[in-house]
């Protein structure tokens, strides 16, 4: 096991300047930065140049990206072109994203495997119809909508929520952002928990449990859900990464300064040092997120072992 | 200034009703609690570190406004440049300037006001190792080739502007390179306020929370997020702070900012969101705004391409204004935030200022027989068709962009004369304008830096101007703005103005599209408020029930 986690560790190497090396030639494929940061005007050549300098940008890619990653390695991530540090905005963003990450998360496993489970269970009735029509018109309907809607009617209308998050994004402000973002992802966990239940009912094991006399509640819990899940945490594993990076249109919405926010700053000014700070640490979240998956299967199957 | 990059507004925070108090409230350390006085309004990130010289977009000038005072203010009302600091500012040959200073001025660490604050101030603005957006305000003043020379890679040959000398402890005097009658009315831009000493002692210090002279003083500064400032009791000018305050809250989306307005966590949003406008009148009534403000937008012919210049080009580009409906497109696409343009410059400037309505004449209103008689005549558009080209990441642009195209194909009769070429991003954009790559017609925005008709002719249409982007030139023009910039008194030199805008109207290397206005909306809590000619909200006389 430990030698497995290690291999596995050893492989992020790779991955992570890959990665990084392809971020990083993206954005500079994107043209010269600098010209945008004068506006309407032409940039006068001198000045331009200076600016330049100061970001490096007047160095071959390949020089650009070596003096960038030999900074990385002593906790320098650069600076955004308003002069603040890329590692002041990751302090300020992850925080506030893995915070929405987890409300999210939370109200998918509790909501989304609890009507799987049930729907599963219930399968053809008037429950499981109603409940398929509904995550259907959560994955049809854009998370746009639904936001704007819900912080409407909750933060005008009924005055029950504010509309926007604060700067420090307590967790009760992030309730209803969270339970926005997790709809959709909601929706596909509900259903991917319910056609996993739904076969393993029928199997062997579950009937031999049923014959021992097993309380009702332990069969569906321990052997049913335990055996039904591994499609879902492979689910859940990979969208973390999703929920922290894709949260950009709930967090536009809420006004939360998230990840997604800055990244797509970064992009418009093209301010490398900002987009491939955050994608290093998102890629990071990705690895270790799959990761953790992989070690949950041993878990929840016994059969499946690491050497 | 920039109006194709305005960032999305955005809002400000805090002190939540009370009767909201459970649990809202725009929270913490940005600007909850606080006294009632506060205003809350909403902000946009600034795109640069705020220091005068390295600001160019609104959401910086907005603070820049607030905690700096100049030699001149440009009055909110008229527009007007009246003395500030300034208790005079003389000059017999129009070049040669002497400024003296009110006496008594303090910044908001305990210091000084003096010449040295001035021309240090200046001095660092200009200087080519700072590399500040702003540094060309600084351009008239002699010496400036030396601190900043033009080409790239060349190195500053002075460590100061030879133009600039303090002769006194108020006074100092400025010396241009050429003869510039309205020079003194350009110094209610915010890059020539004064910086007190703190500024060169500890710049970091200074940038996390800037000081100033003006009527409010920093007092809590969280970048990208919030900042609260408090009205500074020091303060002796004119115009004090009818508030305890104002805490700015940033909004990465002005259409979040509109309904936390109308949730009531919110006083003032200074730019009332596309998808809204429709709905702001009936939402807000009265406490809806929507006046003139100094911004144009321009649709700009590369006139270096060979198929747009010439005898024929001026043609084309008549009859492509023609073409275009701008009553129409103001009211359908604008609800009435924007006035179809009739001459080069901005109502704001008033009768006085150079501002003449129907300036442009017949060129710049809608007929489509005359427009498809024009283009006949210069053998049709080249190559059949014509493309207008435009970021679209910001501003809402997409939309009066096939506006345009379609009023253009209509007139024309033609399917697909117009198309319209969407450009991912601004800089993307930029680029290709600052390459001269452009092959058909383009957006310009542009937004004054001060109210002189100088400012909208000047950087757009002189020879090699600094946002001269289709790269027009014509010795006509250039010689009568050298004639108005060394005029005797403003009132030739307007007039000359005038006359060298009508070189534009024969020429039309840009098409005037339509005046922009500003757009603002309050909460019931708030009266007094405005908007300056720069769009922005007059934060001082606002009052707070």
């Amino acid at each position: 096991m430990g030698r497995y986690v290690i291999r596995r560790l050893l492989q992020m190497i790779p991955v992570f300047v890959g990665a990084t090396f392809l971020i990083f030639l993206m954005v500079y494929a994107l043209g010269d930065p600098v010209t945008a940061l004068f506006g309407e005007r032409g940039p006068d050549p001198a000045t331009a140049a200076a600016l330049r300098e100061q970001f490096n940008l007047d160095k071959p890619v390949w020089q650009q990206y070596l003096l960038y990653m030999g900074k990385i390695f002593t906790g320098d991530f650069g600076t955004a072109f308003n002069g603040e540090p890329v590692t002041d905005l990751m302090g300020r963003a992850f925080p506030i994203s893995a915070r929405l990450m987890l409300v999210a998360l939370f109200f998918e496993i509790l909501l989304g495997i609890t009507l799987g489970v049930i729907t599963g269970l219930r399968r053809g009735r008037l429950l499981d119809t109603s409940v398929l029509v509904l995550t259907l018109v959560v994955i049809a309907i854009p998370t746009f909508v639904l936001g704007t809607t819900l912080q409407f009617f909750l933060g005008v209308e009924f005055g029950w929520i504010d509309p926007a998050v604060g700067p420090e994004g307590r967790l009760d402000e992030l309730i209803v952002p969270g339970l926005i973002l997790s709809l959709v992802s909601l929706a596909y966990v509900t259903r991917l928990t319910r056609t996993s239940v739904a076969e393993n009912v029928r199997a062997d094991y579950v009937r031999t449990a049923v014959a021992k006399g097993l309380p009702r509640r332990r069969v569906t819990v321990r052997h049913l859900l335990r055996n039904s899940l591994i499609p879902v945490v492979t689910y859940l594993g990979a969208d973390i990464g999703n929920l922290m990076a894709g949260a950009i249109v709930t967090e536009r919405i809420f006004n939360i300064q998230g990840v997604g926010y800055q990244l797509f700053q970064g992009i418009l000014r093209q301010n490398s040092p900002t987009v491939v700070g955050f994608v290093v640490v998102l890629v990071l979240i990705f690895l270790l997120a799959n990761l953790l998956v992989d070690l949950l299967y041993a878990v929840l199957d016994p059969r499946i072992r690491y050497a | 200034m920039i109006a194709g990059t305005r960032l999305a507004p955005t809002l400000v925070g805090a002190t939540a009703l009370a009767l909201l108090a459970s649990g809202c409230g725009g929270g913490g350390s940005g600007g909850s609690g606080g006294g009632s006085g506060m205003v809350r309004a909403s902000w946009g990130d600034p795109q640069h570190p705020l220091e005068p010289a390295n600001t160019n977009e609104v959401q910086g000038g907005k603070v820049l406004d607030m905690i700096f005072r100049g030699l001149k203010r440009y009055n909110p009302e008229t527009g007007e440049a009246e003395d500030m600091m300034a208790e005079s500012i003389e000059t017999d040959d129009q070049q040669e300037f002497t400024v003296t200073l009110k006496e008594g001025w303090t910044f908001q660490d305990g210091t000084e006001v003096t010449a040295d604050s001035y021309v240090d101030a200046w001095n660092y603005g200009a200087h080519l190792e700072n590399a500040q957006i702003a540094s060309y305000f600084f351009q008239f003043i002699e010496g400036y080739d030396e601190v900043h020379p033009e080409e790239e890679g060349a190195e500053a040959t002075a460590d100061t502007l030879s133009g600039l000398e303090v002769t006194g402890k108020h006074t100092f005097t400025v010396r241009l390179t050429e003869p510039f009658a309205l020079w003194p009315e350009t110094l209610g831009y915010a890059a020539y306020a004064p910086l007190p000493q703190a500024f060169f002692d500890d710049h970091e210090g200074w940038l996390a929370k800037p000081i100033g002279n003006g009527p409010y003083e920093i007092d809590s500064y969280q970048r990208s997020q919030s900042m609260r400032l408090v009205r500074n009791d020091d303060y002796d000018g004119p115009d004090k702070a009818k508030n305890d305050g104002v805490d700015l809250r940033v909004y990465t989306d002005n259409n979040t900012a509109y309904t936390d307005l109308q949730a009531g966590n919110l006083d003032v949003i200074d730019d009332v969101p596309a998808s809204q406008l429709k709905n702001a009148e009936s939402d807000l009534g009265d406490r809806y705004l929507n006046q003139p403000a100094g911004i144009i937008q321009t649709v700009v012919f590369p006139l270096y391409d060979d198929a747009w210049s010439g005898e024929d080009g001026v043609k084309l580009r008549q009859g492509i204004s023609m073409a275009i409906d701008r009553e129409q497109i103001t009211e359908r696409i604008f609800s009435g935030t924007r006035t179809p343009a009739s001459d080069f410059t901005s109502p704001v400037l008033g009768e006085d200022g150079g501002f003449q309505e129907g300036l442009c004449g017949e060129v710049c209103e809608y007929d489509p027989e005359r427009a498809r008689q024009l283009i006949e005549d210069a053998g049709g558009l080249p190559g059949g068709r014509v493309t207008l080209s435009s970021n679209v990441d910001t501003g809402s642009h997409r939309q009066w962009l096939d506006a345009v195209c379609n009023s253009v194909n209509n007139a024309l009769e033609q399917e697909n004369a117009c198309t319209v070429n969407p450009v991912p991003t601004f800089a993307d954009f930029r680029n290709q304008i600052t390459g001269r790559e452009m092959s058909g017609m383009f957006r310009a925005g542009w937004q004054m830096d001060y109210p002189l008709i100088q400012n909208f002719l000047q950087p757009l249409y002189y020879t090699d101007a600094s946002s001269n982007d289709g790269g027009y030139s014509s010795d006509e023009f250039d010689d009568l703005v050298d004639q108005a910039n060394s005029a005797d008194n403003e009132e030739d030199s307007v007039r000359l103005f005038k006359e060298a805008e009508q070189v534009l109207v024969d020429d039309m290397p840009s098409i005037p599209l339509w005046y922009q206005n500003g757009t603002a909306g309050f909460s019931e809590r708030v009266s007094d408020v405005r908007l300056n000619p720069f769009s922005v909200p007059v934060f001082t006389e606002i009052t707070v029930s």
